[in-house]
């Protein structure tokens, strides 16, 4: 299953607790360079739980634990003394539902330039232009920047969002199920988006949704209550999977 | 069929126990709006009181109430708004958060005469403020600090978990996101509960009675540190001393509506302000 | 040049971890303010009402029948100031509850949308305006129309006090209340409906039943307030320090003898020490109010499954 690819992140035993509740059990599980990685599973499953352990973002909850090591580039990233904000600016994250800032869209991504201590006006602006144009935005918004974020679509929204996190030139993008809360134009305008990311970003895409991950997707992993059942080529888990659990979800027999 | 009747009865007391509390509130409005009405002119509001207080205005009053809601806010809104964000952003330990939350429950819970008494012993004499703006500043926002807390707390509760994560996964830190994205979010409730704030201090008597006020100065204060008249203490002086009752009582009637204006005034922009917020937090 | 950029890029980095760590430091110490507040009035409290406690012993104190405090020799009976206190306040309960509860029930139960939009309001701004307001009203308005009203002798009295302080009350109660029948699960309604009940019935026997230890919150912050309150006495209630024989004698509750005669007593001498003695025991007194709505309440949020 590897081809020529390199590993980017990889989770080596991972357990994770939510108080003394197990949500993860000794998950192995490699995201390979310039790639999307799709992880699917039913609700509640802990695939939201482990992407967000990626970039850390689970020290947000109180009362959690974990054990194993998640490699950035062989580096393990839990490790106490790295500084998680470090690592969020290497690995960008786009939530389930939109989050823009109540603040206007320029400054939607200006600010996220801002507090990694870019201070010079040109090279912001010339950023958040950039920003906009990978993310397929800027032609829909250029005429209104300063108007606030919280007056898009929602699609719009996301992309802004995808604009706000590349804006700062992260290694990895994180989405957790970025298409939750949209219709499936935008959906589709976000799918086009990733394919097209992929050839700059290394990518790990949370879905509910397979369509979504058979068409994103190079790699596919399958989570059932905490536990990775399945970690394949995306074509080999939809086409022939070799879990029977990976065969009942993906043909929808529970989920 | 009696149960009916039995829903009749019980929703028609109910009913009456509305009217009753709301007719309060127009009734109050009522009687001294028309006895004061007719008190107040320009010179009213804008002219020093004359001949023992049977005469002239109450401007010195105003200003004075202005400075003790001015000082009283430097102090509370701050100290008010760092406690909010430590107890909502920080996530302190359980105890310890139960502990400031139980300190600040009782604080509100504390007569206003005591927050006079604890001025008094503390500003006025031990650190020597004497009778003053400042003395009475202390005692008010100490008395106004719950309110501004929890004011703040809510303001900041309401403020979507999902956009400090925005904030945090672009690698800010928890300060950068806290000062330039939380607070903010937040500042329109926050001030809702400072204006709310601004009229329950315009109004309090009993925390300036040996910590700021005085029924007669010469001009206006001229610095923290002198006595002032205050529009509150004002209305039980003309009330309660002096030798003219019946001139005085039309004074304080002016007084009294000037005070109910402004309260009622500053409550009206609160409550629609914080109608607004939660509707565009609703939409 | 490597190695020195690298080691300045390490000191930034810590730099940052360090300012993080002061902010976070100051507010926490800010945060403790209130705690520290309370605990100062305590000390407060304690510390200028000792030396009355050292010379008179607690029980002449407490229970003394005379308050005398400017005769020679003085006496420092605060008894007839407690039972003013909760003679006032009691009186004042007597309206404040039953208006209160009323208006909470009929905001949460009968109005329509467009009448709580306007009701609630209403009774907030009730609750905004100031006691000096109220107690002006009552001494101005309400006195002397109830003296002749009831052709009683003074219209400055326990209950022109209980009244003004009642209606003072209402809007505290009605606010607490409704916000503890609001948290009333639909479904509980829901449920009695499908078996048939109606509306009343439901009301008495599901809903304030369910809300019950939040109405009990709010009537016990309803007493609180009354007894703390101090401008409106201080105006209505007639200012004798004796224990009332009818609720038509005038009283001195002991938030009015503080703000009457603070002023007056000399610094340092028995008076102001007895004053203080006053204010500890009236602070006792909420305090043990206040913690006892703290307790109900936490048992109402338990029972109906909510959190903090």
């Amino acid at each position: 299953m590897r081809d020529e690819s390199t590993v980017k992140m990889r989770a080596e035993k991972v357990n994770f607790y939510y108080g003394r509740q197990q949500a993860l059990k000794d998950i192995n599980l490699d995201v390979l360079s310039n790639k999307v990685t799709a992880i699917i599973g039913p609700s509640g499953c802990g695939k939201s739980t482990f992407i967000r352990l990626l970039n850390r973002m689970n020290e947000l909850v109180p009362n959690t634990s974990l054990t194993g090591r998640i490699l950035l580039d062989d580096k393990d990233i839990l490790d106490r003394s790295i500084d998680a904000v470090e690592i969020r600016r290497r690995v960008g994250m786009v939530f389930q539902k939109p989050n823009p800032f109540p603040k206007n869209i320029f400054e939607n991504i200006s600010y996220a330039l801002e507090v990694n201590g870019i201070k010079d006006k040109h090279y912001i602006e010339d950023r958040v232009i950039e920003s906009l144009q990978k993310a397929a935005l800027y032609d829909e918004v250029k005429t209104r920047l300063h108007e606030s974020a919280l007056k898009l679509s929602g699609g719009q929204q996301q992309r802004l969002c995808i604009a706000r996190c590349l804006s700062i030139k992260p290694e990895v993008l994180l989405f957790d199920e970025p298409c939750a809360s949209l219709d499936p134009i935008s959906t589709r305008k976000i799918e086009e988006l990733i394919l097209e990311l992929k050839k700059d970003y290394t990518i790990a895409i949370v879905t509910h949704n397979m369509q979504q991950a058979a068409r994103v997707s190079d790699f596919t992993g399958f989570f059932l209550m905490g536990e990775l059942i399945e970690f394949d080529r995306t074509e080999t888990i939809f086409k022939s999977p070799g879990d029977k659990r990976t065969e009942d979800y993906i043909t929808g027999r529970f989920g | 069929m009696r149960r009916n009747i039995t829903e009749k009865i019980g929703f028609g007391i109910v009913s009456v126990c509305m009217w009753i509390t709301v007719s309060f509130l127009f009734l109050i409005i009522f009687f001294i709006a028309v006895k004061g009405i007719g008190v107040i002119s320009w010179e009213f509001l804008t002219s020093q009181p004359r001949n023992a207080m049977t005469a002239g205005g109450v401007a010195p009053a105003i200003v004075g109430t202005f400075y003790l809601v001015v000082g009283s806010m430097m102090f509370a809104v701050p100290l008010g708004i760092a406690t909010a964000i430590y107890l909502t952003e920080y996530s302190p330990k359980s105890y310890v958060l139960n502990l400031i939350r139980i300190s600040i429950n009782n604080l509100a819970g504390v007569p206003s005469v005591v927050f006079g008494l604890f001025g008094l012993a503390i500003f006025v004499k031990f650190l020597g403020f004497g009778v003053s703006i400042i003395s009475g500043s202390l005692s008010l926002g100490i008395l106004v600090l719950p309110l501004i807390i929890s004011a703040a707390q809510e303001a900041l509760l309401a403020v979507p978990q999902s956009i400090r994560e925005a904030s945090l996964a672009v690698g800010a830190s928890k300060w950068q996101t806290i000062k330039k994205i939380v607070v903010p979010a937040a500042m329109p409730g926050i001030l809702t509960g400072v204006i709310l704030s601004i009229g329950r201090v315009a109004g309090e008597t009993a925390p300036i009675l040996f910590t700021a006020a005085t029924f007669y100065i010469k001009g206006y204060p001229d610095s923290p540190f002198s006595e002032v008249m205050a529009l509150p203490y004002h209305i039980y002086a003309l009330m309660t001393e002096g030798s003219h009752p019946e001139k005085q009582t039309a004074i304080a009637y002016g007084c009294c509506l000037i005070l109910l204006s402004l309260v009622l005034i500053v409550s009206g922009i609160a409550i629609y302000m914080r109608k607004r917020e939660r509707s565009y937090h609703h939409a | 040049m490597k190695i020195i950029s690298a080691a300045s890029a390490l000191s930034k980095k810590m730099k940052i971890k360090i300012k993080e760590k002061l902010y976070e430091l100051t507010f926490a110490v800010l945060a403790f303010s209130s705690l520290a507040f309370l605990v100062g009035i305590v000390i407060v409290l304690f510390r200028e009402a000792m030396p009355i406690f050292e010379k008179l012993n607690i029980g002449d104190l407490v229970f003394g029948r005379f308050w005398y405090p400017t005769y020679d020799p003085p006496e420092f009976g605060i008894f007839p100031l407690i039972i003013a206190s909760f003679w006032v306040s009691l009186g004042a309960m007597l309206v404040c509850v039953p208006l209160g509860i009323g208006s909470a029930l009929y905001i949460n139960e009968i109005a329509s949308k467009r009448q709580k939009e306007i009701f609630k309001p209403l009774v907030e701004i009730l609750a905004s305006i100031p006691s000096i307001v109220y107690g002006f009203f009552g001494m101005a308005i309400l006195a002397p129309f109830l003296q002749g009203l009831l052709g009683i002798p003074i219209g400055l009295c326990a209950f022109t006090a209980s009244l003004t302080l009642g209606i003072m009350a209402t809007p505290t109660v009605t606010s607490i209340a409704e916000d503890a029948l609001s948290y009333v699960p639909r479904s509980f309604r829901e449920a009695s409906y499908a078996v048939g009940a109606n509306r009343w019935q439901t009301l008495t026997r599901v809903v304030v039943p369910a809300a019950g230890s939040g109405i009990s919150t709010a009537i016990i912050l309803g007493m609180s307030r009354a007894i703390g309150e101090t401008m409106t006495v201080l105006m209505v209630a007639g200012g004798a320090a004796m224990i009332p024989g009818s609720p038509f004698d005038p009283v001195r509750p002991m938030t009015a003898a503080i703000a009457a005669e603070m002023g007056e007593a000399p610094v340092g001498g028995d008076h102001y020490h007895a004053l203080f003695a006053i204010a500890l025991i009236l602070f006792v007194i909420t305090f043990v109010f206040n913690i006892a709505a703290e307790f109900v309440s936490r048992r109402f949020r338990i029972k109906l499954g909510l959190s903090g």
